[in-house]
């Protein structure tokens, strides 16, 4: 089907594109438009307009500085995926890219699209999540800065108020003897994941673990971020802390996936991660 | 009546203009204003890869491409890949000398994807391959001779380079 008609503005600047979503109650951002044109077209959404942001240049940004990345609204998910400095400083970031969607679709999605479309299945909110990462909002009355806890509220939701406009999105830097890892399930190559995990491990002077977390995708109707320092113990006892994610989730069933075959899945996945993420960490506090 | 905005772009080199709402996609401008039917329209929400066109040089879906936003940019469409005198880009000429298309639905999804994918990779592996090509459905060849038809493409480009 097609898109049915709505309103259209395509201003050149976050000031023009503020208030032309003011002046349109119930309008919406177009930024890659990945996931808002398959919604108009299956007619699942009908917004009366459109804030077409891609002539607003200057939301086309990727600053990376020692204390992580910031990601401007209009950069693309391949060019943050090509970016060596953003690798350097958080290499979580191109290791979860890989895995969301096609070449051809993250030439057009963008980072900061993808946080504030909030599909529980989507890999870069676990991302966010789980390095406790921010969202920059701007609306007429001025700007926020919004926790990832406090971002994502439900499946397709966000804490995003109806005039306001996502600028940026932080991703903190990884600290030292930190390491990273990022694994998941997809029925196909680039579908959405059935389950997905972003693994984080920080170890000590000593090299033992003295941090781990997990971020998840695909089993909550938002991100889950478990702390798993716990269950794991300093010596890192990835199944222990798998054993613990899969006791803690509640999975729910789908056509793809059976509760059950989600939590098995998901516990194999987050041992995977944690022992890479493990190895990772080993590899950059010898460098 | 709708309203309409004026829509001037760059299409296969040459300075095209249309008159279209904001609604209509860049795969339907592409073929119905334009009549560049060239460019195929499957699922029309993103998963085939037959609309497959190159925005700048890089592969983007047309069908998810609102024709507006495309306003003011470069398209090269598969009628775009050939020589000016028709004669066939050497990725042309690998899927019809390696059986890459049968009934040809799928066929200009996979030809600007794979310019596009060998003019950044010129020697692309077997995985870079499959990755490459992972977002274009064909419901005919069952892929064999597609993935033949990239590494011949690849060998092509590379002669046409040394040779020339
Ligand atoms: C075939 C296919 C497969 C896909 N597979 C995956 C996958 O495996 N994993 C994955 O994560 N994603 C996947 N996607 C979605 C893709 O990553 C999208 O690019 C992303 O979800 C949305 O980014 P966008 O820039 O395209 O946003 P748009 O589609 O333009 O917008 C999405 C939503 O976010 C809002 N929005 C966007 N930008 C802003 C902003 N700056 N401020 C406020 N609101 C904003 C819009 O109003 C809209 O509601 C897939 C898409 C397709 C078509
Ligand atoms: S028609 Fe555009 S991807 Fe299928
Ligand atoms: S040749 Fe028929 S779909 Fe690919």
């Amino acid at each position: 089907m097609k898109p049915p008609p709505f309103g259209y503005a395509a201003p050149r600047t976050l000031d023009e594109a503020l208030a032309a979503l003011a002046a349109a109650p119930g309008g919406k951002v177009l930024a890659g438009g990945q996931s808002l044109i398959p919604l108009l077209s299956m007619r699942l959404a009908a917004p009366p307009a459109l804030i077409d942001i891609n002539r607003a240049a200057e939301l086309d940004t990727l600053r990376t500085g020692d204390g992580g990345v910031r990601v401007g609204a209009l950069a693309r998910h391949a060019r943050v995926e090509r970016s060596a400095e953003a690798a350097a400083v958080q290499p979580l970031l191109r290791r979860a890219l890989r895995h969301v969607a096609h070449p051809a679709i993250r030439n057009r999605g963008t980072v900061v699209g993808s946080l504030a479309h909030a599909d529980p299945a989507a890999e870069l909110p676990a991302v966010l999540a789980v390095l406790g990462g921010t969202v920059e909002a701007a609306s007429p009355e001025g700007r926020r800065t919004i926790p990832a806890d406090d971002f994502f509220r439900g499946p397709l939701e966000c804490a995003l108020g109806p005039g306001e406009i996502a600028v940026s999105a932080f991703f903190p830097a990884a600290p030292p003897r930190t390491g990273s890892a990022f694994a998941e399930s997809a029925r196909r190559h680039g579908d959405y994941a059935l389950t997905g995990v972003a693994a984080v491990v920080t170890l000590g002077e000593d090299l033992r673990v003295t941090a781990a977390r997990t971020g998840h995708l695909g089993i909550a109707a938002t991100p889950l971020v478990l702390d798993l320092t716990a269950a794991a113990g300093s010596a890192g006892d990835w199944p222990a802390a798998a054993a613990h994610v899969r006791a803690r989730i509640d999975p729910d069933a789908d056509i793809h996936a059976s509760a059950d075959y989600r939590r098995h899945l998901t516990g194999v996945l987050t041992e995977r991660a944690l022992r890479a993420a493990a190895a990772d960490a080993l590899r950059r506090a010898r460098d | 009546m709708e309203e309409t905005h004026e829509i001037v772009l760059t299409v296969n080199g040459t300075h095209r203009t249309a008159r279209a709402p904001a609604r209509r996609l860049l795969s339907d401008l592409l073929r119905h204003d334009l009549g560049l039917t060239g460019t195929h329209v499957g699922c029309e929400h993103g998963v085939c890869g037959c609309c497959t066109v190159l925005l700048d040089g890089a592969p983007v879906r047309s069908c998810l491409m609102l024709a507006v936003t495309a306003a003011g940019h470069e398209i090269t469409t598969v009628e775009g890949l050939a020589a000016p005198d028709g004669t066939p880009s050497p990725v042309q000429r690998a899927f019809r000398e390696c059986h890459g298309l049968q009934c040809g639905f799928c066929t200009p999804g996979f030809l600007c994807t794979v310019t596009a994918l060998l003019r950044d990779t010129p020697r692309p592996t077997e995985e870079q391959v499959l990755d490459g090509i992972a977002g274009n459905l064909c419901r005919c060849t069952g892929y064999q001779n597609i993935v033949r038809s990239v590494h011949r493409a690849a060998e092509l480009l590379s002669e046409r380079e040394g040779g020339a």
